[in-house]
C-alpha cells in the first residue's frame, strides 16, 4: 500500500486562491449544476450568520455553559457532507454547529437547543456540545475530545456488518489526535478494514494550545502511516477542495471498505469558546487569515468570477441567512422551556416505553 | 435437572442469543480462536464463524467504544471484559458515551449493548486485577447492572440484559465460573431488577449479591446448625434496577438486616441499600443495620491475607451474633 500525499504540496490556508482550481475541475465538482454550487455558498453563509446570531444570543445571557463557534472552518463540514449518500453517516466533537446545519437540521430546533428549550433538537438536554439528528445520519455532538472516534468506527463497523455500502465521516480537532481513544480507534479502522474517514478539522489550536506545543510531529495526518492507512493533507478553506479529496476517501470506502485519514488545514476566528481571552495569538495572525483565506470569500469570489453568481443575488443569500438565523433566536426566544419531569426522561429506552418493560424494580433513587 | 456450570451456563445463554437474534455479536480479547481466557465463549467461533465472534486487540476504549458506535446502528454487541478491572481504560466510552447518548439525544438514541466479564478478588491476582465496580456502575443514571451468583441466575439474567435495549453492565466471577447448579434444559430468563430469596429465614435477613450470596447462604447454615438462628438470604442478583421491594419485605418478616458485599464498604452498594432500609422500613428494624464487605484497603495479593480481607462465613456469623 502506498501512503501519499496531495499531488498538491501539503495544503494549508495561506494557499493562494486559484490553487483549488484544480480540485474545482474535479469531476465531483465539475457535475455541479449552478444551482448547486450556489448552494454550496449558501450553506456555508447560513453557518456563519447563525454562529453569529448565538455569539449575540450568548452576549444576552440566554446561553448556559460553553459555546464553540464554527466561523472560519465552513468548508470543511459543507463540502465534506454535500457528498452525503443514503448510508453515509457523520459524527463530530462538541464543536458541532456546522455539521448539524449541513445534514440539514434546522437553525430553529439549533438555536432553541442552545438556550435549553424544549424545541431544542435534544428537547434542551445536550445543548451547544450535544446535537444529534439519526433520522439524517447525524450521531453527534460528543464533548469529551477525542471520545466520538472509536464510536465513529463502530457507525462504520455496523453499516460493514448489515451489508450497507456506504461510509462514516468522523470529525475531530487538531487537540483530539493526542488522545489514546484516537489511536485505538485507528487500529481498529485499519485492521478490520472499516468504512470509515477520520477527518482532523486542524484549526491550529487545541483550545489555547497552538499545534506545536501539543502535537510532536506534522502532519498529524501521517500518524495514519503507522496503522497502514491512506492519509492526505488538504486545504480546508478551498470547498472544491475538500469535495474532491473528501469524495475520493468515501469512494475508497464504499468500494474497498477501507478507512483513510484526512487533515484538513482550516482556521476558527473566534476563540476555543466564549471564556476564551485569546491572548495565545495575534490579532493579525486571525485578521490575516479573514482577508486571504476566508472559506466563504474564496467560493463567492470564484462564483461571482465564472459568472455562475451575481453580486445582488451574493447579497441576497446573505440577506437571507441573517433573517433566518434572527428568526430562530425569536423561535427559541418564545419556545417554553422544559417541564421539570423532563428531567426523568430519555435516561433509559425501557422507562420510556413503559408498555414494553421487561425489568422490575426501582431504576431511579431520588430522595 | 442437569447440574451444569456457571461458565456453562453464560456459554449457553450466549449461544442461544446469537441464535435467536443475528445481530447479536461478540466481540473482546480472546473471545474468538483462544474460545475465551475463561472459556466462557468456547466453540463459539466454531459455531457462529467470525464475522460474529470477533477477537479484539488489547483495547479496550477503542473496542467497546466501537461497540456502542455499531449499537447505534442495530447492532446488539456483547463486549467481553476479560477482567471488569479492565474497564477503567475504557470509562469514557462506558460511562459518558454509551449512558449519556439516550439523554443528551432527547431520546432521539439508544444503546442496546452488554459488556460482561469476571469482577472479582479472591484469586490472587493483585489490586490491579481485583476491582467490582458495580458501584460506580450503579452511580450512573443511563446504566444497568446485574451480579449473577449461580447458574440459573447467569444464564437468565445474561438472556435478559443481551435482549434490553438499555446497556446492561454484567458482573460474573471466576471463582463461581467451575460451580455446578441445577439448571433447567431449554430457554428461560431471569428478568433484571428481581431479588431471589436463596434461602427463607424468620431471625434475621442477610442481603447480599454476588458470590457475597454464597458465603451468606454457607453463613445461614452454619447459624441454623450450630446457633439456632434462622436467617434468610436474599440475592440481589440485579443491582440497577434494584428490588426495593423483596429487601423490604425480608426486613419486615425478619426484623434485622446483615448486608454482605466483597466490593470495598465506602459508598458500596450495601451503603445504598443501608440507607434505603432504614428509611423505609425503620419502624420494622429492632436492631442497627450491620455490613460485612470486603476489608477496606487495595486488594492485597498474598493468598491467606487476602482470604481475610474478603468476606467469608465466620465474618457473617460474627455480625449477626451482634445483633440477634
Amino acid at each position: 500500500m502506498t501512503n501519499k500525499v496531495s499531488a498538491q504540496p501539503p495544503a494549508s490556508p495561506c494557499t493562494p486562491v486559484g490553487s483549488g482550481l484544480s480540485h474545482k475541475e474535479a469531476p465531483i465538482n465539475a457535475q455541479l449544476t449552478t444551482t448547486q454550487r450556489i448552494d454550496l455558498l449558501r450553506q456555508m453563509v447560513r453557518i456563519r450568520r447563525f454562529e453569529e446570531r448565538t455569539l449575540r444570543v450568548y452576549q444576552q445571557g440566554k446561553i448556559g455553559g460553553f459555546l464553540h463557534l464554527y466561523i472560519g472552518q465552513e468548508a470543511v463540514a459543507i463540502g465534506s457532507i454535500s457528498l452525503k449518500g443514503e448510508h453515509d453517516h457523520y459524527i463530530t466533537a462538541y464543536r458541532d454547529h456546522g455539521h448539524a446545519l449541513a445534514v440539514g437540521m434546522t437553525m430553529n430546533e439549533c438555536m432553541a437547543e442552545l438556550q435549553g428549550k424544549y424545541t431544542g433538537c435534544s428537547k434542551g438536554k445536550g445543548g451547544s456540545m450535544h446535537y444529534f439528528a439519526p433520522d439524517k445520519n447525524f450521531w453527534g455532538g460528543h464533548g469529551i475530545v477525542g471520545g466520538q472516534t472509536p464510536l465513529g468506527a463502530g457507525l462504520a463497523f455496523g453499516l460493514k456488518y448489515r451489508g450497507l455500502k456506504g461510509s462514516c465521516l468522523c470529525y475531530l480537532g487538531d487537540g483530539a489526535v493526542n488522545q489514546g481513544a484516537f489511536a485505538e480507534a485507528l487500529n481498529l479502522a485499519s485492521l478490520w478494514s472499516l468504512p470509515v474517514v477520520f477527518v482532523i478539522e486542524n484549526n491550529g489550536y487545541s483550545m489555547g494550545t497552538s499545534l506545536a506545543r501539543s502535537s510532536a510531529a506534522t502532519p498529524l495526518a501521517k500518524r495514519a502511516s503507522g496503522y497502514d492507512m491512506e492519509w492526505e493533507v488538504l486545504n480546508g478553506a478551498n470547498i472544491y477542495e475538500v469535495r474532491a479529496r473528501t469524495w475520493e476517501a468515501m469512494q475508497r470506502a464504499h468500494e474497498s471498505c477501507r478507512p483513510t485519514l484526512l487533515e484538513m488545514d482550516t482556521y476558527r476566528y473566534r476563540g476555543h469558546s466564549m471564556s476564551d481571552p485569546e491572548k495565545y495569538r495575534d490579532k493579525a495572525e486571525v485578521e490575516e487569515y479573514k482577508a486571504k483565506h476566508d472559506p466563504i470569500n474564496l467560493l463567492r469570489a470564484d462564483l461571482l468570477a465564472d459568472g455562475t453568481l451575481d453580486v445582488a443575488t451574493a447579497e441576497k443569500i446573505d440577506e437571507e441567512a441573517r433573517a433566518e438565523a434572527d428568526t430562530a433566536a425569536k423561535f427559541a426566544d418564545e419556545s417554553p422551556f422544559p417541564p421539570p419531569e423532563e428531567i426523568f426522561r430519555y435516561v433509559y429506552w425501557e422507562t420510556d416505553h413503559p408498555e414494553q418493560r421487561t425489568s422490575h424494580g426501582r431504576l431511579f433513587f431520588n430522595d | 435437572m442437569p447440574l451444569i456450570t456457571y461458565r456453562q451456563a453464560l456459554n449457553d445463554a450466549l449461544a442461544e442469543e446469537l441464535t435467536r437474534d443475528e445481530n447479536v455479536i461478540i466481540m473482546g480479547e480472546e473471545v474468538a480462536q483462544f474460545n475465551g481466557a475463561y472459556k466462557v465463549t468456547e466453540g463459539l467461533l466454531e459455531r457462529f464463524g467470525p464475522k460474529r465472534i470477533i477477537d479484539t486487540p488489547i483495547s479496550e476504549a477503542g473496542f467497546i467504544g466501537l461497540g456502542i458506535g455499531a449499537s447505534l446502528l442495530g447492532v446488539r454487541p456483547v463486549m467481553e471484559l476479560m477482567f471488569w478491572s479492565f474497564a477503567y481504560v475504557a470509562f469514557d466510552q462506558m460511562v459518558n458515551n454509551a449512558a449519556n447518548v439516550r439523554y443528551m439525544s432527547g431520546g432521539l438514541m439508544h444503546c442496546p449493548i452488554v459488556i460482561r466479564g469476571p469482577a472479582n478478588g479472591g484469586t490472587a491476582v493483585g489490586a490491579t486485577h481485583s476491582h467490582t465496580p458495580e458501584n460506580f456502575i450503579a452511580n450512573t443514571p443511563g446504566l444497568k447492572v446485574v451480579c449473577p451468583a449461580t447458574a440459573y441466575d447467569a444464564k437468565g439474567l445474561m438472556k435478559s440484559a443481551i435482549r434490553d435495549n438499555d446497556p446492561v453492565y454484567v458482573m460474573e466471577n471466576t471463582i463461581l465460573y467451575n460451580e455446578k447448579w441445577e439448571v433447567p434444559e431449554g430457554e428461560y430468563l431471569v428478568p433484571l431488577g428481581k431479588a431471589d430469596i436463596k434461602r427463607e429465614g424468620t431471625d434475621v435477613s442477610l442481603i447480599a449479591h454476588g458470590r457475597a450470596v454464597i458465603t451468606a447462604i454457607k453463613a445461614a447454615e452454619i447459624l441454623q446448625a450450630d446457633h439456632g438462628i434462622s436467617a434468610e438470604v436474599v440475592d440481589l442478583r440485579s443491582i440497577r434496577p434494584l428490588d426495593e421491594e423483596t429487601i423490604l419485605q425480608s426486613v419486615r418478616k425478619t426484623h434485622r438486616a446483615v448486608l454482605v458485599e466483597e466490593n470495598k464498604p465506602f459508598c458500596g452498594v450495601d451503603a445504598q441499600i443501608a440507607f434505603m432500609v432504614q428509611d423505609k422500613a425503620f419502624d420494622d428494624l429492632d436492631a442497627p443495620i450491620r455490613r460485612v464487605s470486603a476489608l477496606d484497603a487495595p486488594q492485597v495479593y498474598s493468598m491467606p491475607l487476602e482470604k481475610l480481607q474478603l468476606p467469608d462465613a465466620h465474618r457473617v456469623i460474627a455480625a449477626v451474633k451482634t445483633i440477634v
